[in-house]
């Protein structure tokens, strides 16, 4: 089994578990509060370290590249409200075009 | 009980959730499409859009196999991302009716938007918006993810498209709706800059493993 199948079967698994939790095992019950807190800020750390290490990430390096010319064109988009698949088509698009100029 | 039927219920969540969903199919087809800089096949793509069922997570283990991290860093990530579903799950539970394995399959159709519009404005959830909502998002993600997976492997070198920007991009726009709170704003700096400082010393996919720490200040009062 490739790498990716092996990540595809797990994660799979992980997330029908995590969604199956709530309606198959707990119907009704809930988690204690401190743990819910901490569950709901996991989203936002893990994201902003995603967006670190794909900008600014290299082999066990900082690279600081045209992915952040494209990355602060995308963060213009989403500050003027632009939907989803425009701020990611842009930031495609201005990498892209700093490659071919630079 | 209100007496509406049942059919117009199911159908009221998906007309309801329909803008939500040809985004969907849109981002699915670009899921398909980024996941080939983690060498995804088109079966390996639409297998884990089938079975996750989570843009974020998708997008976070294929980018960490993207760029060299391990089989672990990208399950331990992708699962991590996708852990508010046990707190989302059990908002909803309640509402769940029938055998334990109607439950379970129902539970899958339960993601971030499809569990967001379900909410009713007494603070209970009505589970036949949910799902009918949640079935059309299903159909589009995985459909889209397809289509995406037909379309890439014509599409050649993602570098030259500036694909790789895309995924930080992503993550940025996806991050932006959750930082709702002060607590969520230090998770997120916290995250970042745990990330940035050990991307030189500790093989790839670690840094955001370990960026879990900075959800410590759900302890603490901001």
């Amino acid at each position: 089994m490739s790498e990716v199948w092996v990540v595809v079967v797990l994660v799979g698994a992980a997330t029908v578990a995590l969604k199956a939790v709530g309606p198959v095992a707990l119907g009704g019950r809930e988690l204690p509060r401190p743990l819910t807190a901490i569950l709901f800020l996991l989203a936002p750390a893990l994201l902003a370290a995603l967006v670190v290490t794909q900008a600014v990430g290299g082999d066990r390096s900082l690279v600081f590249d045209e992915r952040l010319v494209g990355l602060g064109a995308a963060a213009a988009a989403i500050a003027l409200r632009a939907p989803l698949l425009a701020v990611v088509v842009i930031a495609a698009a201005v990498t892209a075009a700093a490659r071919a100029l630079g | 009980m209100t007496g509406s039927p049942t059919r117009t219920r199911y159908q009221d969540g998906a007309r309801r959730i329909a803008p939500i969903g040809a985004a969907a199919a849109v981002f699915g087809a670009s899921f398909a499409v980024l996941a080939r800089t983690a060498d995804f096949e088109a079966a390996e793509a639409i297998a884990m859009s089938a079975t996750t069922f989570a843009g974020s997570a998708q997008f976070a283990a294929a980018s960490i196999l993207g760029t060299g991290g391990t089989v672990a860093a990208a399950v331990v990530a992708a699962s991590l991302l996708n852990a508010r579903y046990a707190p989302i799950g059990m908002t909803v539970a309640s509402e769940f009716r029938g055998s334990a394995l109607r439950r379970l399959l129902e539970g899958q159709l339960i993601v971030d938007e499809s569990w967001a519009m379900s909410r009713r404005s007494d603070g209970s959830y009505d589970r036949r918006l949910l799902i009918g909502g949640g079935l059309l998002l299903y159909v589009c993600w995985v459909g889209g993810t397809a289509l995406g997976a037909a379309i890439g492997d014509r599409l050649g070198e993602p570098e030259r498209y500036g694909l790789d920007a895309a995924f930080p991009a992503l993550f940025l726009a996806l991050l932006v709706p959750q930082v709702r709170t002060r607590q969520a704003l230090a998770a997120a700096l916290g995250g970042a800059a745990i990330a940035l400082v050990l991307i030189p010393f500790v093989p790839a996919g670690v840094p955001i493993v370990a960026a879990v720490a900075a959800c410590l200040v759900g302890w603490t009062r901001l």
